[in-house]
């Protein structure tokens, strides 16, 4: 329902252009303003050409959390302390508080699949496929501290990213059901009006949401919408449903802002080589001693 | 260390006698760049047009073909169709044979395979089923190609300048201080998910003579994506007058910048990542490897709806006493292009390190248990 008056208060934004009129408490009037200027395609179709990255700590964990010592703790004699792995990194290693971008309140998982969550929370450091630089998915790929790159044209909509060289191409004809399962998913995509929809499917279970150990299963759908807001933002929403992890759909919401810098370079993040010796040193002919 | 073509170590023999000493040869049909001289009366091809109003270079498009990067001796730069047929008849061949439903009666292969080179000894490994280095020989030009290379004409690589050839020796000393097995380091970067295969991203861009030898192209205004199958690797050329760089950053794939020049695509790319070597990736650097000095140009040009010439030529003062250029096509794959989780599956590479430490702890029993006199 919210959404839909959203998309009312931002239609009435556009056609009244009075900005009196918009609903600061539904979109920020700011982004409002900016509506009826966003970049299109020859095709009409809005342009998301650029490089572009969530502003928030949604990847330590999609729900609200307030700021801790660490990813992986060990009891202490008053209170949890960071484990031996992290203690090292002092503050860099901590985490920062973030307000959440999961809309409704919390994931609404399964009994079971809590059970999990909380299971690989407390194994983060072994779990975690971003430890080991595995494909990120969908849609973790979006709100890593990391940037990535939307490359559109009128025929093809592919989607880089700095973290692991993670790519996407979003089909823009459906292809049919995804031949195999994949790290990141098979992406098609359609526009609705100026939002570009599209549903990810095909995706194995390996891929987290975040490092608090949330997860699902290979029989996730995730829809996700991208509406520029303005020339330099994109509202990003993404719909996950998997029955066997989630007693519903559920909702993620956030921001995507534009590198507005003039010679703007996606960065180059090929992490297999930074993870060698974790993933391996134990197997060298010398391993490394301690 | 081994600078044995670390992609053909997986083969079986067969297939590593084929892949190296036989050409390898792209649809006979294909390539006619604009200035066929063999085709003088066909009226100019004139590529389908972005909104821009450049040549559209976008989809999927496949290099793999049997004819290979240098040429063979004894071979014209033309080969006739008879020639070409007969390397062709020779892969078909072996595809055919090695499809073959396998001998349900066979013996199992020697423990530790039979000593050859080809899938870790021929302990059994990827046959045809699984491989993809092309069909056809390369059409450019109105010939039958025997080698990418065309300049120097001889079709080989220029000879290594003195400072390559001690760079090497400096590199053989180093990698001869390790076993192929005692470290990830020691392996190719192919084998330990770092790059597309070979040189398969580049650039320049060349097939890998074992298969995914794909790519797809999506273009705007402002850049050209080029995204390899293999390892996913991506490269994002800008289009424009190039901003200058900071030597202190340095992509695998170096830093493109694009023009158009008429209706070919032109990109030069400077500023490799020290690792990034051309032509085949050896662990610990082969025997040539990117460089400071090392600028690559790439010209694409899309001659027929099915076809896009790619040609380049890399200038390495430092390891080649001359700048050496190769031509081959590009050809318009209607297939989907799948993910290629390299390092997400690459299970060989414990199993390697594992299977080598086991090796030194039997070797270590054995002599234990049999000390020498």
């Amino acid at each position: 329902m919210r959404d839909r008056l959203a998309a009312f208060g931002s239609i009435v934004c556009r056609l009244a252009v009075v900005a009196l009129l918009c609903v600061p408490a539904l979109a920020p009037t700011v982004l409002h303003a900016q509506r009826g200027t966003i970049p299109r395609l020859a095709n009409g179709k809005p342009d998301m050409n650029g490089i572009w990255r969530a502003n928030g700590n949604d990847n330590y964990d999609i729900e609200p959390h307030n700021a801790r010592a660490a990813l992986a703790s060990r009891p202490g004699p008053v209170v949890p302390v960071p484990a031996k792995e992290v203690l090292a990194f002092g503050a860099v290693g901590s985490v920062p508080s973030g307000r959440g971008i999961v809309v409704g309140g919390p994931i609404p998982y399964t009994a079971e699949a809590l059970a999990k969550k909380r299971e690989n929370q407390e194994n983060w450091l072994t779990r975690d496929p971003e430890i080991k630089c595995y494909l990120p998915g969908v849609p973790r790929a979006n709100y890593m501290p990391y940037s990535f790159q939307i490359i559109q044209s009128t025929k093809a909509f592919f989607m880089a990213y700095e973290y692991a060289g993670a790519t996407r191409r979003v089909y823009l004809r459906d292809p049919g059901p995804a031949e195999t399962d994949s790290w990141m998913g098979q992406s098609v995509g359609v526009w609705q009006g100026d939002t570009f929809v599209v549903t990810v499917t095909g995706m194995n279970a390996e891929t987290w949401f975040d490092r608090a150990g949330n997860h699902h299963t290979e029989a996730m759908k995730v829809v996700e919408r991208y509406t520029m807001l303005g020339p330099d933002h994109i509202r990003y929403e993404a719909t996950m449903d998997d029955p066997q992890t989630f007693t519903r759909p559920w909702t993620i919401r956030t921001t995507l802002y534009r590198n507005v810098e003039p010679d703007a370079t996606l960065g180059q993040f090929k992490c297999v080589e930074f993870v060698e010796e974790l993933l391996y040193g134990h197997l060298r002919k010398a391993p490394i001693k301690p | 260390m081994s600078l044995v073509r670390p992609l053909f170590r997986r083969l079986p023999l067969a297939a590593v006698l084929l892949a190296s000493i036989v050409p390898r040869f792209v649809d006979a049909q294909a390539a006619t760049a604009t200035t066929s001289k063999s085709a003088p009366a066909r009226a100019r091809y004139v590529a389908p047009r972005t909104p821009d109003g450049h040549p559209d270079l976008q989809g999927n498009w496949t290099n793999a073909t049997l004819t290979p990067l240098e040429r063979p001796a004894g071979l014209p730069r033309a080969l006739s169709k008879t020639q070409a047929a007969a390397f062709e008849k020779v892969r078909a061949d072996t595809v055919e044979s090695t499809a073959k439903p396998s001998d349900p009666n066979r013996t199992a292969p020697p423990v530790g395979g039979d000593g050859s080179t080809g899938a870790a000894g021929n302990v059994g490994g990827y046959n045809y089923v699984w491989i993809d280095a092309g069909d056809h020989v390369a059409f450019v030009n109105g010939e039958l190609r025997s080698s990418f290379i065309v300049d120097p004409a001889n079709g080989r690589l220029p000879p290594l300048t003195p400072a390559a050839r001690a760079w090497a020796q400096q590199r053989g000393a180093r990698n001869r201080r390790f076993g192929q097995y005692d470290n990830p380091e020691n392996r190719p970067l192919a084998e330990r998910c770092l790059m597309s295969f070979g040189s398969n991203a580049g650039p320049p861009m060349l097939p890998n003579g074992f298969y995914n030898n794909n790519y797809t192209i999506v273009q705007t205004k402002n850049h050209v994506m080029i995204m390899t199958e293999m390892v996913h690797d991506v490269r994002i050329i800008k289009l424009g007058k190039p901003v200058p760089r900071s030597p202190l950053v340095r992509p695998w794939m170096g830093e493109s910048w694009g023009r158009w020049e008429g209706d070919t695509l032109v990109v030069e790319t400077t500023g490799f990542y020290p690792l990034q070597e051309l032509s085949q990736s050896v662990g610990l650097g082969g025997a040539w490897g990117a460089n400071d000095s090392l600028r690559v140009v790439e010209k694409f040009t899309r001659t027929r709806d099915n076809v896009i010439l790619y040609r380049f030529t890399v200038h390495d003062p430092l390891n080649f006493t001359a700048p050496w250029s190769g031509e081959l096509p590009m050809i318009a794959m209607e297939e989907q292009i799948y993910e290629y989780a390299c390092h997400e599956g690459n299970y060989a590479m414990s199993n390697v390190l594992s299977g080598a430490r086991s090796m030194e702890r039997e070797a270590a029993a054995k002599k234990k248990s049999n000390p020498p006199e």
